[in-house]
C-alpha cells in the first residue's frame, strides 16, 4: 500500500469539503502517514476466506407500518438553519457563474 | 452543609429510597447538586451547560405528586427526582447541544433523544450537559472546543474521554448519575481513570436515536455512575426497544437490578484475556487487576485464561472503520441546514466554498484528521485494502470472542493500560492517544457489552485503576452480577467506596496547584 502524501491529503480535504492552509496540509500529511503506517497490518490479518462484518449484531431489514409518523414543522426544521427564506433553507449559489 | 454533603455523596439508589420515604424532597436533592456544581465546576469543568430552572421545575413536580399522594404518587418511577447529567452528544429540547464542537455552538435540537424522553418520563431532573471530546473523538476531553475537563482526583490530569465530563461530574459528586456514549471506550475508559462505574450495553440494547452519530456500527449510549447497582437502575430506565432506531434490539430488557443483587459468583467461569494485560500495562494497573482476580477466585469463581489472538488487529481495524463511518456521518455539517456557516473571505460565494470554509472553521484538528483518514480509507483503490480488510478483522474479533465465551461466562481485563495522564501529555501524539482504548475497542467491534468499575489506586501514582468485565451479546446481566460482587469485595477491603479517598475539591489546602489555572482556563459556556 502506498504511503499517504501531502497531495493525497489536499485531494482528500477537497473531497471532504474542508479548506486547509499549506501549513495544515503539511502537518496533517505527517500525522496521517504515521497513522496509516500503524494500521497497515490490518490488510494482512485476514485471508480471502474470511467474510466481512459490517454490523456487530446481524440485522435484516426493519419495517414499520406505512403511516405518517412524527414530522417537524417548517419552523422546527429551520430553527437551526444559518439562513432561511420564506419557509425554506437558503443555500448559497450552487454554480460559480462569475 | 453536612446535610448537603450527605446528599451529594449518596448513591442514586440511596437517594431514591430517601425520596420515596419523604425524608428529603426532590428539590433539596437537585438543589444540593446544583450547589455542588456551582462550588466545584469552575475547577472541574465537567459541564458545558447547567439546566437549573428546568431541573428544579421537574424536581418540584415530583415533590408535588408525592405530596398529593394517591395513584399518581404510587406510579412514580423509582428514580423520580434523582438528578442526572447528560453527555452533550445527546440531543435535548430546551438546552443547547454542541457535541463539543464550534460547528454546533449554541444549537438547540428541535427534538429529544429517546433516552432523554425516557429520563423525562421517569421524571429525573436533568442537571445539564457534560463536556466531551469534539463529536466524541478522543480519550481525554482535550479535543473539546470549549476547553478540557479536569480529573477530580488530580486537576492537572485528564478525566478520560470522550465522556470525561460525565465521568468527572459523577466522580466530583456533581451528579449521582450521567449518560455517556461509547464508540471505542468513551464510557469505560473515563470510568477507569476517575474511579467511577461505566457500562457500554450490548450494541442495540439502548436506543441511539438522538445521539449525534460518530460511527454508527460502533456507537452505544450507556450509564455512568458511582456504583454498579446505580448503573443497573439507569440502564433499566434507558434500555429496551425503540422503533426510531432501526438497529435497536427487539429483545425485552433483562432484570439488571436483580442481577446486581444476586450477590455471588460461585461456580462462574471468569476468563482472563491473555492479550489484554502484561506488556504495555502500567505496573500499578496490573497489580490491582491481579488483586481483583484473587478476590473473585476467593468468592468461588473459576479463573481461566483465554486467548484472543486477533485482538492485536483491533486498534488498527477500529481506526479504519470508525473514521470511515465518521467521515460520512459528519458530511451533514454543510453550513446550510443547521449549525455554523462561515463565508469565504474572498472569491465566489458558492456552496462548495462556503462548506469548505465552514468545516475548516467549525471542526477541530482531531475531527479533521478522522474525516480525512475515513475519506482515504473509503476511496476507490484503497477500499478493499483498508475498509474491507478492517471488516474482515471484525469477523475475526467476533470469532475470538465466541471461542473465549465458550470457555468463560465473563471475560476480565484492565479497562485502560494506564492511570490518568497529565493534560497535554499526549495531545500532540495522536497514536499515543489512540492506544488508551486498546482494551475497550474489541467490545465495540463485536457489539458485546462491557462494564468498568474501580479496582483501586495504583501504587506508583495513587490514581484510580479500572477493571473491565465483558459478556456475550445480550448477556449484560452477567456484568452487573459479577461487577456488584467484585465491587462489594473491594469496598470491604478498602473500608468504603474508593471515591472516599479522592481529594476534597472545596478545601483549598488539598486541591493542588492546578486549581487557579483550571479556573482561569475554564471557558465552557453558559454556567
Amino acid at each position: 500500500m502506498a504511503a499517504i502524501n501531502r497531495d493525497d491529503v489536499a485531494h482528500l480535504a477537497h473531497l471532504a469539503h474542508i479548506e486547509m492552509s499549506a501549513e495544515e496540509l503539511d502537518r496533517m500529511a505527517g500525522e496521517l502517514a504515521v497513522i496509516v503506517e500503524s494500521v497497515k497490518s490490518v490488510s494482512e490479518a485476514a485471508g480471502d476466506d474470511v467474510p466481512a462484518t459490517s454490523h456487530p449484531i446481524p440485522l435484516t431489514n426493519v419495517f414499520r407500518e406505512d403511516v405518517v409518523g412524527h414530522t417537524f414543522t417548517a419552523e422546527q426544521a429551520l430553527s437551526g438553519a444559518p439562513d432561511a427564506y420564506e419557509g425554506r433553507f437558503k443555500v448559497p449559489a450552487i454554480l460559480d457563474e462569475g | 452543609m453536612t446535610e448537603n454533603n450527605e446528599l451529594i455523596r449518596s448513591s442514586a439508589a440511596a437517594l431514591a429510597g430517601k425520596l420515596a420515604a419523604r425524608e428529603v424532597s426532590a428539590v433539596e436533592v437537585t438543589q444540593a447538586h446544583l450547589d455542588r456544581i456551582a462550588a466545584v465546576d469552575g475547577k472541574v469543568h465537567a459541564f458545558l451547560h447547567v439546566n437549573t430552572d428546568e431541573a428544579l421545575a421537574v424536581a418540584a413536580e415530583v415533590d408535588a405528586i408525592r405530596a398529593a399522594g394517591g395513584d399518581a404518587a404510587g406510579e412514580l418511577h423509582a428514580l423520580a427526582g434523582v438528578p442526572i447529567a447528560v453527555k452533550d452528544l445527546i440531543v435535548t429540547i430546551g438546552q443547547p447541544t454542541t457535541a463539543g464542537s464550534k460547528i454546533l455552538e449554541g444549537w438547540h435540537s428541535p427534538y429529544d433523544a429517546t433516552v432523554v424522553k425516557r429520563l423525562r418520563a421517569a421524571k429525573m431532573p436533568i442537571l445539564g450537559k457534560t463536556n466531551l471530546d469534539e463529536f466524541a473523538m478522543g480519550s481525554s476531553t482535550e479535543h473539546s472546543a470549549f476547553g478540557p475537563t479536569h480529573n477530580p482526583w488530580d486537576l492537572d490530569r485528564i478525566p478520560g474521554g470522550s465522556g470525561g465530563g460525565s465521568a468527572a461530574a459523577v466522580a466530583a459528586f456533581e451528579a449521582p448519575l450521567a449518560l455517556g456514549t461509547d464508540t471505542g471506550g468513551s464510557i469505560r475508559q473515563p470510568g477507569a481513570v476517575t474511579g467511577t462505574v461505566g457500562v457500554k450495553p450490548t450494541y442495540g440494547g439502548v436506543s441511539r436515536y438522538g445521539a449525534i452519530a460518530m460511527a454508527s456500527s460502533l456507537d452505544q449510549i450507556g450509564p455512568v455512575s458511582r456504583t454498579v447497582l446505580d448503573s443497573a437502575l439507569l440502564h433499566q430506565v434507558i434500555g429496551g426497544h425503540d422503533p426510531r432506531d432501526s438497529t435497536s434490539l427487539q429483545d425485552p430488557l433483562e432484570d439488571l437490578v436483580a442481577a446486581a443483587s444476586i450477590g455471588n459468583v460461585a461456580g462462574m467461569k471468569i476468563g482472563i484475556i491473555k492479550e489484554l494485560h502484561g506488556e504495555g500495562y502500567q505496573a500499578g494497573v496490573e497489580n490491582r487487576f491481579n488483586e481483583s482476580l484473587e478476590l473473585l477466585r476467593g468468592a468461588g469463581a473459576e479463573i481461566v485464561e483465554v486467548s484472543c489472538p486477533n485482538f492485536k488487529y483491533a486498534l488498527g481495524a477500529y481506526y479504519l472503520i470508525m473514521p470511515s463511518e465518521a467521515s460520512s456521518n459528519l458530511a451533514k455539517f454543510d453550513g446550510v441546514r443547521y449549525g455554523l456557516r462561515v463565508l469565504p473571505e474572498e472569491g465566489p460565494m458558492t456552496i462548495e466554498r462556503v462548506m469548505g470554509a465552514t468545516r475548516a472553521a467549525g471542526f477541530g484538528d482531531e475531527v479533521k484528521r478522522r474525516i480525512i483518514l475515513g475519506t482515504y480509507a473509503l476511496s476507490a483503490g484503497y477500499y478493499d485494502a483498508y475498509y474491507g480488510s478492517a471488516q474482515k478483522v471484525r469477523t475475526l474479533i467476533q470469532r475470538d470472542f465466541d471461542a473465549a465465551f465458550a470457555k468463560a461466562d465473563v471475560l476480565i481485563s484492565p479497562t485502560a493500560p494506564t492511570t490518568a495522564f497529565k493534560l497535554g501529555e499526549k495531545l500532540n501524539d495522536p497514536l499515543a492517544m489512540y492506544l488508551n482504548d486498546v482494551a475497550t475497542i474489541p467490545a465495540n467491534m463485536a457489539g458485546v457489552p462491557g462494564l468498568s468499575l474501580p479496582g483501586g489506586l495504583a501504587d506508583e501514582d495513587g490514581l484510580p485503576v479500572g477493571v473491565q468485565l465483558l459478556a456475550p451479546a445480550r448477556q449484560d446481566a452477567r456484568l452487573y452480577r459479577v461487577g456488584a460482587v467484585l465491587e462489594s469485595l473491594l469496598e470491604a477491603q478498602w473500608g468504603g467506596p474508593l471515591l472516599d479517598r479522592a481529594p476534597s475539591l472545596t478545601d483549598p489546602a488539598l486541591t493542588g496547584s492546578a486549581l487557579s489555572d483550571a479556573a482561569a482556563s475554564s471557558h465552557g459556556g453558559s454556567h
